[in-house]
C-alpha cells in the first residue's frame, strides 16, 4: 500500500562518495570432469558368498573378499540415529574378523545421512555413524590407528530416489579399504 | 573483483517534496504503480558497453526490474506510456502526461559518456501527482559498472519510497549442483542479486557447501572436502586464492571443520569442528590464529551465525533430543535455548537488522522458513514445502533467500518478503543451493 502526506522535505544536496578499486577480469573455470574424484569405491553389490575351499575366484585381501566374507561393507542406521542394531553389529563383527586377517589393512569408514535433514546437521551426524562404526571395529581389537573417518552427510546418496525406502539405504557408513 | 563506482557529485537544485510513501510492512496488495522510461542520453556517445542510447534503456529496465522484483512497485509496460522523457524533460518532467497512465512516481535521468571512457548516470525520481523532485543522485563509473550504477539508482528510489535502506546493489554466493545425485557436481558460483553477472569459482573436482560472504564482500568462507579432508576454507575474490583455514594454524585443527559464519567485523571466524564424533562450536581469531572452543556438551552443536553487534551468537543443539535453537555470548557463555513448539528448529541467521532470527522449521514432513525474535517470541512462518531450508537475508533485513527442493527435484533458489509474500523463484543456470547474500556493495 502506498499513501501520501504533504509535508516539507528537508533540503539536501548530494553528498560526494567515492569508492574504487581497480577492475578484475575472471575466466570461467575449466568445465568439471564427468564424475568427482571423492565418490566412493563401488562395490559388489552381491558379491557370491564363495567357500574359499572349492575354489574361489576371489582376490583374498581384496575388497570384493571382504564384501564376500562380511556379508556387507556397509551398515545402516533408523532415522536421525547413530546406534549400531543387530544386523549392523553381525557386519561390523565380521568386518574386524577379515581385518585381523589382514593387519597391514587400513580401511576409511565413511558416514553418510538421508536427506531428510538439514546440511549442516547432516554432516554432523554422518561423522556420528562413522565414529560409531569405528568405535565397533575397535571394541573387536582393530587399531583405532588403522581406522580414518570422513562424513559425507547428505552429499552423497546411494540410492537416487526421493522415498523412504531411499533414504533408509542412504543411512549408512560404509568401510573401504585404504585410507 | 569489485567494479569501480564513483558515486559522483552532481550539484543540483535541492529537491522539494511530498510525501510519496510506501508502506513495506502491511504486506503488498497494491504495489505503486511507476514509470522507468528510457533514460535519454545528455549528449549522445559511445562506450564500450555500448551507446549512450542502449545504456539508457538497458538502465531503465535493470532499474524497473529490481523495483518489481521487491513486490512493492508495479512498473508500467513502456508501451502504455504516452510520452518518453528527452534530456530537457529530466529536470522538468510531462507531469501531465505522466498522470495519464496512473503512474504514482517517476524514475528518469540521464547518460553521459564521459571523455575516460566512463559513464556518469543521473537518477531521479518525481512525485507525479504532486508535481515535485523525490530524490536525485549522480553516479559516476567505468562503461561496464552501469549495472551497478542502475541497482544505485534503484536502491536509492526504494529507499526514498519505503525509508528502509535499498538491497539492489548486492551479490550472491551460492553452490550450483548439475549431475545424478550420487555423482552431483557442486560448484562456488557468484552473482548479483538479479541473477546476472553469474560466474563459477570453483572447478568443481571438489565438493564444496556452504559459501558465506565477508562483511567486506572480499572473502569467502565455506566448506570443501578436497583431499578428502573436509574442512573449512576461505576464497579470496581478488586473487582467487584457496586456503584452508587449518593450514596456518594446524596443530590446533582435528577432524572435520564446517559450517563456518564470519563475524560481523570480519576478524573472526565461527564453525563447527567434529572432534572423535562430537560436535562443537569454534571460533578462529584470524589475526592470531588462536582457536576457541565454546560449546563442551555431548551432542551436535552446529550452524551458529553472529548477531550483528557481534556480541551474542544464535546456533543449534541437539542436546534437548532433537534439533533446537539456542542463543549464547561470543565467548559461549550463558548458553539458551530460544526455540520451543513442534518440531525441529535448525539452520538459524540473525538479521542484519538484529531484529529477527530466520532458521528451518521442519517435522512431519515438511520443511519450512521461519522467523522469531531472539528471546524465541513472535515466531512466523514465512514458507513451506517439501523441503525449504538454508535462510539468508538480504542487507536491509526484508528479504529472505532460501532454498526449495520438491521431492526428487533439483534444488533452486527462492526468496520470500519478511511479510511472507512475493515468493520468487532465481534464475541459475543449473540446481542451485546454500546461498548467501552479500552486504551492500561500497
Amino acid at each position: 500500500m502506498y499513501s501520501r502526506h504533504l509535508s516539507l522535505a528537508s533540503v539536501a544536496g548530494l553528498a560526494l562518495l567515492v569508492a574504487a578499486c581497480g577492475p578484475k577480469k575472471q575466466d570461467l573455470p575449466p568445465p568439471p570432469p564427468p564424475a568427482t574424484a571423492t565418490t566412493a569405491p563401488t562395490p559388489t553389490p552381491s558379491a557370491p558368498m564363495t567357500d574359499p575351499a572349492v575354489g574361489s575366484s576371489l582376490v583374498p585381501g581384496s575388497l570384493a573378499d571382504f564384501i564376500a566374507q562380511a556379508g556387507s561393507d556397509r551398515i545402516r542406521f533408523a532415522y536421525d540415529s547413530y546406534e549400531i542394531d543387530q544386523t549392523a553389529s553381525g557386519v561390523l563383527t565380521r568386518q574386524a574378523q577379515w581385518l585381523s586377517q589382514y593387519p597391514s589393512v587400513r580401511i576409511t569408514v565413511e558416514g553418510h545421512a538421508d536427506e531428510r535433514g538439514t546440511r549442516e546437521y547432516n554432516l554432523a551426524l554422518g561423522d556420528r555413524r562413522a565414529q560409531a562404526a569405528k568405535n565397533f571395529l575397535a571394541a573387536q581389537g582393530v587399531a583405532t590407528a588403522r581406522i580414518a573417518t570422513i562424513s559425507y552427510g547428505a552429499e552423497r546418496p546411494e540410492a537416487d530416489g526421493a522415498d523412504e525406502a531411499s533414504y533408509a539405504i542412504n543411512r549408512r557408513a560404509v568401510t573401504s579399504l585404504g585410507n | 573483483m569489485r567494479i569501480p563506482l564513483l558515486l559522483g557529485a552532481m550539484m543540483l537544485a535541492a529537491p522539494a517534496s511530498a510525501q510519496l510513501r510506501v508502506d513495506i510492512n502491511s504486506g503488498i496488495s497494491q504495489p505503486m504503480p511507476i514509470a522507468v522510461p528510457t533514460f535519454p542520453a545528455a549528449t549522445p556517445g559511445q562506450t564500450a558497453a555500448g551507446s549512450t542510447d542502449e545504456l539508457g534503456q538497458r538502465i531503465a529496465e535493470v532499474i524497473a526490474n529490481d523495483l518489481r522484483s521487491s513486490g512493492l512497485f508495479r512498473p508500467i509496460a513502456q508501451a502504455a506510456f504516452t510520452t518518453q522523457v528527452s534530456n530537457a524533460d529530466v529536470l522538468r518532467p510531462q507531469f501531465a502526461a505522466w498522470r495519464t497512465v496512473a503512474a504514482q512516481a517517476l524514475v528518469t535521468g540521464n547518460v553521459t559518456a564521459n571523455p575516460d571512457g566512463g559513464i556518469t548516470l543521473a537518477c531521479y525520481a518525481y512525485d507525479v501527482f504532486a508535481g515535485v523532485e523525490l530524490t536525485r543522485q549522480g553516479f559516476v563509473t567505468t562503461a561496464a559498472g552501469w549495472r551497478r550504477a542502475a541497482h544505485k539508482c534503484a536502491d536509492l528510489v526504494y529507499s526514498r519510497l519505503t525509508g528502509e535502506t535499498g538491497y539492489f546493489d548486492s551479490r550472491i554466493v551460492y553452490i550450483s549442483e548439475t549431475g545424478p545425485r550420487s555423482k552431483r557436481i557442486k560448484r562456488l558460483a557468484v552473482m548479483d542479486q538479479d541473477g546476472a553477472g553469474h560466474r563459477f569459482l570453483t572447478s568443481g573436482q571438489n565438493l564444496v557447501l556452504t559459501p558465506r560472504f565477508s562483511p567486506s564482500q572480499q572473502q569467502i568462507t565455506y566448506m570443501s572436502f578436497e583431499g578428502n579432508r573436509p574442512r573449512v576454507w576461505l576464497y579470496t575474490l581478488g586473487t582467487a586464492r584457496q586456503e584452508a583455514i587449518s593450514q596456518s594454524s594446524a596443530g590446533q585443527f582435528q577432524g572435520m571443520s564446517f559450517a563456518p559464519r564470519f563475524s560481523p567485523d570480519g576478524r573472526t571466524l565461527v564453525f563447527s569442528m567434529a572432534v572423535n564424533g562430537n560436535t562443537d562450536i569454534y571460533t578462529l581469531d584470524l589475526g592470531s590464529k588462536r582457536l576457541a572452543r565454546l560449546t563442551s556438551q555431548p551432542g551436535i552443536e552446529t550452524s551458529p551465525s553472529f548477531s550483528p553487534d557481534g556480541s551474542r551468537i544464535v546456533f543449534e543443539s541437539d542436546r534437548g533430543g532433537t534439533q533446537q535453537l539456542y542463543i549464547m555470548g561470543a565467548d559461549g557463555s550463558g548458553q539458551q535455548r530460544i526455540s520451543f513448539g513442534d518440531g525441529r528448529a535448525a539452520s538459524p541467521v540473525w538479521s542484519p537488522r538484529g531484529d529477527l532470527i530466520a532458521f528451518t522449521r521442519f517435522g512431519g514432513g515438511r520443511f519450512a522458513i521461519n522467523v522469531m525474535r531472539p528471546d524465541g517470541g513472535g515466531e512466523r512462518q514465512l514458507t513451506n514445502g517439501y523441503q525449504d531450508e538454508g535462510a539468508t537475508w538480504s542487507p536491509n533485513g526484508r528479504v529472505i533467500m532460501f532454498q526449495r527442493s520438491s521431492r526428487g527435484g533439483s534444488p533452486a533458489l527462492w526468496s520470500v518478503d519478511l511479510s511472507g509474500q512475493n515468493e520468487r523463484k532465481l534464475p541459475t543456470p543449473l540446481g542451485a543451493s546454500d546461498p548467501a547474500w552479500s552486504p551492500l556493495l561500497d
